[in-house]
C-alpha cells in the first residue's frame, strides 16, 4: 500500500509529466497570488488563466472558489483534494491522477470572498452556456452582482438557448439594466430605461442611481456639463468646499490662532500684548491681527472674505453621465419608483407593526386573563413563558425532527405550564387573594426562584430552538414588503389563540362561568359555580397560553433563562393600556404598542432604545387620561 | 422640632429611641474598629459595605413610610435614589476633571479660555462616550451647592409631577405599581443612552474619589461617608418616626386601609398621597447621594426595575408599617446576599449533586418570599413584637 | 465582629489538585480572579474563570511561580458593576492578592479602575475593548480597536469592496467608541457621510426586521453593503435568526462581528450563516500544536463540547506572561512586575510571538474568520502580529495621546506639548 502510494506520488511529481496543455506551470508561476490571493491583485491571475484557454482552467477556477484547492508544503503544488479516510485523496489537476496524503503535508487554500467574487465573475463566460443549470445560475448570479458591460454580448447570445424560464427571465433583466447603464446608443438606453419605470427591485433602484451618480463642481460661470441643480449648503460647509476645490485659504481655527501666537511670544508679550491677558478669543484675535500686520503670520479670513468667494463662485451637481435625456429618463424613472418605494415601506412597517403586536399579544393574552379574572398579577408570567421556550429545547434535543418536534412541543409546552399555573395557583396565589398587592411579591419571588432554576439546570447560555425547514426563509411580495415566515406563523398563532379564547369565553360553560367570576364571584358562588375551581382552571389556561407564547417566541428570537423579563414589562402594559379583563382590550393594547413602537422607531431609526423609552412615557401619560385603559369594564363588574 | 418636643416624642415611642440608641452604639463599634480611627479589625471595604447598607436602610424606611404606611406600592423609588446619586456624581465627576485640566492646562504659554477649559473637561468626561461638549444637564455641574440642591430637588419635582398625575386621575393598586415601574424602566432605558449626557451604559465612575480630599486616604473618607450615612439615617427615622406618628400618621394609616371611607371624611386625599410620595422621594434621592460615593461608580442598571422590586422584598421581609421592620430587612436580606454570593457560604455536599450557593442562593431567596408572604406577612419585626407581648 | 467580617468576606479558596511538592514559600501566590459567577454577564466571565482554574493548574504542576504553589482566590461580582469594585478591594486589602485577573464589561472596569489604582493592584484585561484608556496597572490583553476593528474594516475595504457601511451596535460604550472610530477611519478612506448607517439597539433586543430592511434598502445606490456589528450577546441570536430569514448572504452583504466567537454561536444553528465574518485574535479553528493542546486540555476539563475563544488566549498569553515576569523579578511585587512585564514575549496560540508593549498592550495578529456550518470559523486572513495602541489615531483627541508606562511614565501623554494630561487612568 505504502509503496503504491509512493509509486503514485513519484508519479505526480514527475515534471517529465509537465505536458504543454498542463495547467500546473501556470499556476506555479502565480503561485503567491493562488495560495494567498487577494482580491485587488487576483485580476491578473485571473485573466492569465482564462485566458490561457486550457480545458482545466474552469475546473480549477471552480474548485478553487469552493476551498478544494491543497498545496503541497514541499514544493508548492496545487491539487484537488477532498478528506477522505486516512487522510486527504489528491487528485492532480491535469492528469486526474489519485492518492492518499497525510493532511498536514498539505495546506488547503481559502480564498477570500471577495476573491471568490472575482473567480465568480471570470467564471461567467464558461458558465453562462452551461448544460448545468445550477452552473447556469451562479453565473448569472454572479454577473447580477457584478454588471459587467463585456459580458453584455455573451449574455444576449445565450438567452435564446436558454430552457429554464426563470433563468431566461432573469437574463432578460440583465440584459435590461446592462443596456440601461452601457448601451450604445441613447435610444436603446433610453428604451431600457423607460422599462425600468416603478420597479423597485433594489437592484432596479441600484442601476437607476448608478445613472443618475453626480459629482459637485465650483464654477464661476455655468458649467459645460449635464448640470442636475445648484447645491446650496450651509455657510461653512460650503466655503470649506471651496477651499477644498479651488485653493482659497482657509479659515484659521482658534487652535492655529492659538498655536501661531504662542510661536510668536517674546519676553512674555505677543505683538505687544502681555500673553497673560490672552484668555478670551477676542483678545486673541485681536493680538493675531497685529501679529498679522506686522506680516508674522499669515491674515486671518475674514466674514466679508467668505461672503465675497460665496458670491463669485457657484457649486453645482453635475450627472456623470454626459447624456441629458438619458439621465432625464433615468430620473423620471427613478421618481416613478421612489413614489412607490415609499408606499412601499409604509406596508412593511404595517407589516412589522403587526407582527410585533402578535407577539405582544401572545406575550400578554395569558397574564390578561389572569389578571382579569383574579385581579392578581403574576410576575412569573415571564418565567413561563420561558418555561414553554425551555420545554421546545428539550422535546427538540429528543425529537431531531424539527417540524415533529415543534407538532409535540406545542402541546407540551402547554401541558407544562398549565401544571406549573395551577400549581402556582393552588399553592401560592389562592392564599393571597385579597391581598392583591402581595400577589405581586410572592410571584414576583416564584419568579426570581425559575429563573434561577433555569440557570443552573440548562446553564447561562442562549440555547437553540430551531424552526423547521418550511418556516426558514420570507414570505416577499417585492424587494422592500417582505416578512419572515415565522413571524407570519406567530400572527397566525395569535389569530388562533384570539379565537380559541373568544370561544371558549362566550361559547361554553367553563367561560361563562368565568364570566360570572369575574364579574362577581360571591353571586357566581351563590348561583352553584365553584369559584376556586374556575380560578384554577383559568390560570392554568393563562399560563399554559404563556407556555405556547415561549416556543413561538423562542423560535424567533433565543431561549434564555432571562427572556421572561424581556416581555414581562411589556406584557403588563398591553393588559393596563389595553383594559383589564378583555380580550379585545388587550388586543388593542397589544395593538397600540406595537404600533407607537414601530411608529416611533420609523421617525428615529438610528435609535431603538429612545424608541422604548418615548413609548414608555407615552403610556404613562395615556394611563393618566384613560386609567383603566382602552376597553374598559363599566359599572359593577368594573370592581371598585 | 425644638429639643422639648423631641425629647417627649422620643419618650412616647420607646420604639424610636431603642433604634437611635442602636445606630449610635453600632456606629462607635465600627468607629472604634475601623483601619481609619482605630484597630483596623473591620476593613475598609466593609466599612463601605457597611456604610451603604445604612443608606439602604434610608431608602428602605422610605419605602415603608409610602407603601407600609400609606399603602402605594411603589415599584420605583429606586429612581429617585439614582438620581440622587447622579446629581451628586455630576459634582463628584466635573470637579475631578476640573482639577486635572487645570493643571495639565497651566502648562500652556498661552492662559486658556473659558471654553477651551470647558471643552478640556468635557472631552476627558465624555471621551468615553465619544462626545466632548457638555449637555444642558452639566450646567450646574460645578458647584456643589447647586448640585446638593439638586439632589433634593429634581428627585422631589419629579415625584410631584408623577404623583399629581397618578393621584389625580385615582390610579391605585396595581396599576399605580406597574406605572411606577414603568417610570423606572423609562427613566433607566433613557439613560441607558449614549446620548442620555450621563454617558449611557458606563455612568458615572470614580466617585469615591473626592475632589479636595485627593491625599485622604479611602480609610478616612469611607468612615466619614460613614458618619454622614448613620446621621442621615438617624434624621430620616426621626422625620418619618414624627409624620407616621401624628394626626397626619393616622390619616395616611387610614388611607391604605379604607381610602375611599377617607375622602369621604372630608380629606383631601390626593393631597396626602402626593406629600407622603414626595417626601419619600426626595429622602431617596438623599440616600442615593450618600450611597454612590460610597459605591464608587453609578450607572443606569441601579434604577432598573427588579432594584425597587427588591426594595419592596425588604420591607416586606423585614416588616411593614414598622419603621424598625424596613431597617431589619434591608440589613437582614442584603448582608446575607452579599454573603451567599460571594461564595464564602460552603457548599452542600448532597452524596449525588453539590449545592453550591452562588447557584441556588436566588431560588432560596425567591421561595423566602413566598414564603414570607404566606406565613409571616408581618416579617421579622412581627416577631419582635411577639416577643414584646410575651414579656 | 470581627469573626463576621471574615465569614462575610472571606472567599472559597481552590487548590490544585495534584501539586508536586513545592519549596518552602513564605508569601504564598495568591492570584485573584474577577469574574461574574451569576447575573447577565456569568454567561461569558464564568468560562473565564474556568479558564484562570485550569491554567493555575496547569501551572502548578510545573511546579508554581517563585517555588511557590499559587493559590486562586476565586470571587463573584454577579456583574454588579459597584460590586466590581468592593470585590476588587476585598481581593487587594482582605486577601492581598499579588495580582487580578478578571473583568469583563467596560463599565466593569471602570469601576475597578480608581480602586486598582489606589492599592496599587496588577489587573489583566482580557477582552477586547474601545481603548482611549491606559492605566499603570492594567495590562490590556484583549484587542484595541486597531487590533481588530481597523483591519476588520480593512478587509471590508480592500478584500470585500464594501463602499456603504452599517454599523450596528448594542447601545453602550464598546459599540459607541468603536463607531465613532470607524466613522472617522472610513471618511478618512475617503467613504461619506451618507454612506455609513449607524444603528443602536439595547442589550437583548430581539425585533430586528426593521433594522434588517433598512440595511437592506442601504443597496439601493448600487453600492456594496456590509455590515460591521457591534452587537453584543444574545440579541446577535435575533439578528442572526432575521438575516437569515431575509436570505441575505454573506455575498450579497457580509456582516463581520466583533463580539460573535465560538460561544456565542454554540446558542445558533449556524448552517444559514456560513460566509459571515467574525474578527478577531484567535479562533478555535487556528492550526498549530499549542492550541491543539489548549484545546484539548480544556475539553478535558471542561466536556467534549465546550469551545475556546479569543479572551481565553487573551488570559492564557497573559497568565504565561505574569509568570515570566515575576519569575524575571523573583518576586510578586507590582512595581517589579509591572517593569518585567515590558518586552515579555509569549507564543500565541495562532502562531507567532506575542509581545507585551510600553503602552500595556499586546502586539497579536488579527484573524478574519468565516464562520462554517458546524459553529466553527474558517480563518481566510490572518496579519503579521499588529501593536495594540491605547490611544487611536483616527480621532483628533486621542491622535495625539500616547501611552507609554517605561519611559515616559505617563498613559496619557500628549505628544504635542510634550506633557503628561494625567498620571491616573481616566475613569
Amino acid at each position: 500500500m505504502l509503496r503504491a502510494l509512493l509509486t503514485v506520488l513519484t508519479l505526480l511529481c514527475l515534471p517529465a509529466a509537465v505536458l504543454a496543455q498542463d495547467l500546473q506551470p501556470l499556476l506555479q508561476e502565480n503561485q503567491a497570488q493562488i495560495a494567498k490571493p487577494s482580491r485587488k491583485k487576483v485580476g491578473p491571475v485571473l485573466d492569465a488563466l482564462v485566458g490561457s484557454g486550457l480545458p482545466q482552467a474552469q475546473e480549477f477556477l471552480e474548485k478553487w472558489q469552493g476551498k478544494e484547492v491543497y498545496q503541497r508544503q514541499e514544493d508548492g503544488l496545487f491539487f484537488y483534494a477532498v478528506k477522505g479516510d486516512g487522510g486527504l485523496v489528491l487528485t492532480d489537476i491535469d492528469s486526474g491522477e489519485t492518492a492518499t496524503i497525510d493532511a498536514k503535508a498539505m495546506k488547503q487554500i481559502k480564498p477570500n470572498g471577495g476573491v471568490r467574487k472575482a473567480i465568480g465573475e471570470a467564471l461567467v463566460q464558461f458558465q453562462l452556456s452551461s448544460p448545468d443549470l445550477t452552473r447556469r445560475q451562479e453565473a448569472v448570479t454572479a454577473l447580477a452582482r457584478n454588471l459587467d458591460p463585456a459580458q453584455l454580448g455573451a449574455l444576449e447570445a445565450s438567452i435564446s438557448g436558454e430552457t429554464d424560464a426563470a433563468l431566461k427571465a432573469r437574463k432578460e433583466q440583465l440584459v435590461t439594466y446592462l443596456t440601461a447603464r452601457f448601451g450604445d446608443t441613447p435610444e436603446t438606453r433610453i428604451a431600457a430605461i423607460n422599462t425600468l419605470s416603478g420597479d423597485i427591485r433594489v437592484e432596479t433602484r441600484a442601476v437607476l442611481s448608478q445613472i443618475l451618480t453626480t459629482k459637485t463642481l465650483s464654477t464661476q460661470s455655468q458649467p459645460d456639463a449635464n448640470v442636475a441643480g445648484t447645491l446650496s449648503l450651509p455657510r461653512e460647509e460650503a466655503y470649506a468646499l471651496l477651499v477644498e476645490t479651488q485653493d482659497l485659504p482657509a479659515p484659521l481655527t482658534n487652535d492655529v490662532i492659538r498655536k501661531a501666537l504662542e510661536a510668536n511670544i517674546e519676553g512674555g508679550k505677543v505683538a505687544g500684548v502681555s500673553a497673560a491677558s490672552l484668555n478670551t478669543i477676542a483678545a486673541r484675535n485681536t493680538a493675531y491681527d497685529a501679529l498679522a500686520a506686522s506680516g508674522k503670520a499669515p491674515a486671518r479670513v475674514s466674514e466679508s472674505d467668505i461672503t465675497q468667494a460665496l458670491a463669485t463662485w457657484t457649486i453645482y451637481e453635475v450627472y456623470e453621465d454626459p447624456d441629458p435625456a438619458v439621465t432625464a429618463a433615468a430620473k423620471a424613472a427613478q421618481d416613478a419608483v421612489n413614489t412607490k418605494v415609499a408606499v412601499s415601506q409604509t406596508a412593511d412597517l404595517a407589516l412589522d407593526a403587526l407582527s410585533l403586536t402578535s407577539i405582544y399579544f401572545l406575550a400578554a393574552i395569558g397574564l390578561a386573563i389572569t389578571f382579569g379574572v383574579m385581579g392578581v398579577i403574576n410576575m412569573a408570567h415571564g418565567e413561563f413563558i420561558m418555561m414553554g421556550a425551555y420545554t421546545g429545547y428539550v422535546v427538540q434535543l429528543f425529537i431531531p425532527n424539527y417540524t415533529v418536534s415543534l407538532i409535540v412541543a406545542l402541546p407540551l409546552a402547554f401541558a407544562v405550564t398549565f401544571a406549573a399555573g395551577v400549581a402556582m395557583e393552588r399553592l401560592v396565589i389562592r392564599w393571597l387573594y385579597n391581598r392583591p398587592l402581595e400577589t405581586l411579591l410572592a410571584t414576583f419571588g416564584v419568579s426570581i426562584a425559575l429563573q434561577q432554576l433555569a440557570k443552573n439546570i440548562f446553564g447561562t447560555q442562549a440555547r437553540p430552538l430551531t424552526s423547521p425547514g418550511w418556516l426558514d426563509g420570507a414570505l416577499v411580495f417585492n424587494d422592500v414588503i417582505q416578512i419572515s415566515y415565522i413571524r407570519i406563523a406567530i400572527f397566525v398563532l395569535a389569530l388562533l389563540f384570539l379565537a380559541l379564547l373568544l370561544f371558549i369565553l362566550k361559547r361554553t360553560r367553563l367561560g361563562l362561568e368565568t364570566r360570572a367570576v369575574t364579574q362577581n364571584p360571591r353571586m357566581a358562588a351563590s348561583m352553584g359555580i365553584n369559584p376556586d375551581r374556575i380560578k384554577m382552571l383559568t390560570f392554568g389556561l393563562g399560563s399554559g397560553i404563556a407556555g405556547i407564547a415561549g416556543v413561538a417566541i423562542g423560535l424567533y428570537a433565543k431561549v434564555t433563562s432571562e427572556m421572561g423579563s424581556d416581555y414581562i414589562v411589556q406584557s403588563f402594559m398591553t393588559v393596563v393600556v389595553g383594559g383589564v379583563g378583555n380580550i379585545w382590550g388587550t388586543l388593542a393594547g397589544a395593538s397600540m404598542i406595537g404600533t407607537l413602537q414601530k411608529g416611533i422607531e420609523w421617525l428615529n431609526p438610528s435609535n431603538t432604545l429612545a424608541a422604548q423609552t418615548y413609548m414608555i412615557l407615552f403610556i404613562i401619560l395615556f394611563i393618566q387620561f384613560r386609567p383603566k385603559g382602552i376597553v374598559a369594564l363599566k359599572g359593577r363588574a368594573a370592581g371598585d | 422640632m425644638t429639643k422639648a418636643l423631641s425629647k417627649t416624642f422620643l419618650i412616647r415611642h420607646p420604639s424610636t429611641l431603642w433604634v437611635l440608641a442602636s445606630l449610635g452604639l453600632f456606629t462607635l463599634i465600627v468607629s472604634v474598629l475601623s483601619e481609619a480611627a482605630g484597630t483596623g479589625l473591620i476593613s475598609t471595604s466593609f466599612v463601605k459595605t457597611l456604610g451603604k447598607t445604612l443608606c439602604l436602610c434610608l431608602i428602605a424606611i422610605a419605602m415603608d413610610v409610602v407603601w407600609g404606611y400609606c399603602g402605594i406600592l411603589s415599584l420605583g423609588h429606586f429612581a429617585f435614589f439614582g438620581i440622587g446619586g447622579y446629581a451628586i456624581g455630576m459634582w463628584l465627576m466635573y470637579a475631578r476633571t476640573e482639577a486635572i485640566v487645570a493643571q495639565n492646562l497651566s502648562a500652556n504659554l498661552i492662559p486658556p479660555t473659558d471654553s477651551e477649559i470647558s471643552d478640556a473637561i468635557a472631552t476627558q468626561i465624555f471621551g468615553v462616550v465619544g462626545a466632548s461638549e457638555f449637555p444642558a444637564i452639566w450646567a450646574f455641574s460645578h458647584s456643589l451647592t447647586l448640585q446638593l440642591l439638586m439632589v433634593l430637588l429634581v428627585p422631589g419635582l419629579l415625584a410631584l409631577v408623577f404623583g399629581w398625575l397618578a393621584f389625580r386621575s385615582r390610579v391605585t393598586g396595581v396599576y399605580l405599581s406597574i406605572l411606577t415601574q414603568a417610570m423606572t424602566l423609562a427613566l433607566a432605558l433613557y439613560l441607558f443612552q449614549n446620548d442620555s449626557g450621563l454617558r449611557g451604559n458606563n455612568g458615572l465612575s470614580g466617585l469615591q474619589n473626592i475632589p479636595g480630599f485627593e491625599a485622604t486616604s479611602q480609610a478616612v473618607i469611607s468612615l466619614a461617608f460613614f458618619w454622614a450615612s448613620a446621621l442621615a439615617l438617624a434624621l430620616g427615622y426621626l422625620l418619618f418616626a414624627w409624620v407616621t406618628a401624628g394626626k397626619m400618621g393616622s390619616v395616611i394609616r387610614a388611607i391604605r386601609d379604607d381610602e375611599a371611607r377617607v375622602r369621604f371624611l372630608g380629606y383631601q386625599v390626593e393631597s396626602y398621597k402626593l406629600f407622603v410620595f414626595t417626601l419619600t422621594a426626595v429622602v431617596s434621592g438623599i440616600a442615593g447621594a450618600l450611597y454612590y460615593p460610597q459605591a464608587g461608580i453609578i450607572n443606569p442598571a441601579e434604577i432598573a426595575p427588579i432594584a425597587s422590586i427588591y426594595l419592596a422584598v425588604w420591607v416586606a421581609i423585614g416588616g411593614r408599617g414598622k419603621l424598625y421592620g424596613a431597617i431589619i430587612g434591608a440589613v437582614f436580606v442584603s448582608l446575607l446576599s452579599s454573603y451567599f454570593t460571594g461564595g464564602s457560604a460552603p457548599d452542600i455536599n448532597l452524596g449525588f449533586y453539590v449545592i453550591k450557593w452562588t447557584d441556588w442562593w436566588l431560588v432560596l431567596l425567591g421561595l423566602s418570599f413566598v414564603a414570607v408572604t404566606l406565613l409571616f406577612p408581618g416579617g421579622i419585626a412581627s416577631l419582635f413584637d411577639k416577643l414584646a407581648r410575651k414579656q | 465582629m470581627n469573626c463576621f467580617t471574615k465569614l462575610l468576606t472571606s472567599t472559597a479558596t481552590l487548590a490544585a489538585l495534584s501539586a508536586p511538592a513545592f519549596a518552602e514559600c513564605a508569601d504564598p501566590v495568591k492570584v485573584g480572579v474577577l469574574h461574574s459567577l451569576s447575573g447577565t454577564m456569568a454567561i461569558s466571565e464564568t468560562t473565564l474563570k474556568d479558564t484562570m482554574l485550569l491554567l493555575i493548574e496547569e501551572q502548578n504542576k510545573k511546579g508554581g511561580v517563585l517555588g511557590c504553589e499559587i493559590e486562586a482566590v476565586v470571587v463573584d461580582p454577579a456583574s454588579d458593576w459597584p460590586l466590581f469594585a468592593e470585590k476588587a478591594r476585598e481581593l487587594l486589602t482582605n486577601h492581598e492578592v499579588d495580582v487580578i485577573f478578571g473583568n469583563w464589561t467596560s463599565v466593569s472596569r471602570k469601576s475597578v479602575l480608581p480602586v486598582i489604582e489606589e492599592l496599587n493592584g496588577l489587573l489583566f484585561y482580557p477582552v477586547q475593548y474601545e481603548g482611549e484608556e491606559s492605566s499603570k496597572n492594567v495590562f490590556y490583553t484583549g484587542a484595541a480597536p486597531n487590533q481588530q476593528a481597523i483591519p476588520a474594516t480593512d478587509y471590508f475595504l480592500d478584500e470585500l469592496g464594501v463602499e456603504k457601511f452599517a454599523l450596528l451596535g448594542t447601545d453602550y460604550v464598546y459599540p459607541r467608541t468603536t463607531n465613532n472610530i470607524l466613522e472617522s477611519y472610513l471618511k478618512s478612506k475617503g467613504i461619506a457621510e451618507e454612506d455609513i448607517f449607524v444603528n443602536y439597539t439595547p442589550f437583548g433586543h430581539s425585533d430586528w426586521a426593521t433594522i434588517v430592511a433598512d440595511v437592506v434598502k442601504l443597496g439601493e445606490d448600487g453600492k456594496q453593503v456590509g455590515v460591521i456589528s457591534t452587537i453584543n450577546g444574545d440579541a446577535n441570536i435575533g439578528f442572526y435568526k432575521e438575516l437569515a430569514a431575509a436570505g441575505i448572504s454573506a455575498d450579497d452583504i457580509p456582516v463581520v462581528a466583533f463580539s460573535v466567537g465560538e460561544e456565542e454561536l454554540s446558542g445558533l444553528d449556524t448552517a444559514n450563516l456560513t460566509g459571515h465574518l467574525a474578527a478577531w485574535n484567535y479562533f478555535q479553528s487556528a492550526e498549530g500544536e499549542a492550541n491543539a493542546a489548549w484545546v484539548d486540555a480544556w475539553k478535558a476539563k471542561m466536556g467534549e463540547e465546550r469551545v475556546t475563544n479569543d479572551p481565553m488566549e487573551a488570559h492564557y498569553i497573559g497568565f504565561n506572561m505574569w509568570v515570566n515576569a515575576a519569575t524575571a523579578a523573583g518576586t510578586t511585587d507590582v512595581d517589579a512586575v509591572r517593569s518585567a512585564m515590558y518586552g515579555q514575549e509569549f507564543p500565541n496560540l495562532t502562531g507567532g510571538t506575542a509581545v507585551m508593549l510600553p503602552n500595556h498592550h499586546l502586539a497579536k495578529p488579527v484573524l478574519i474568520g468565516e464562520i462554517k456550518a458546524d459553529g466553527q470559523f474558517d480563518i481566510i486572513s490572518q496579519t503579521a502580529e499588529v501593536p495594540g495602541d491605547a490611544w487611536t489615531d483616527f480621532l483628533p483627541e486621542s491622535a495625539v495621546l500616547k501611552s507609554d508606562w517605561k519611559d515616559l511614565e505617563c498613559g496619557m501623554y500628549n505628544t504635542e506639548t510634550s506633557s503628561c494630561v494625567q498620571i491616573k487612568s481616566n475613569y
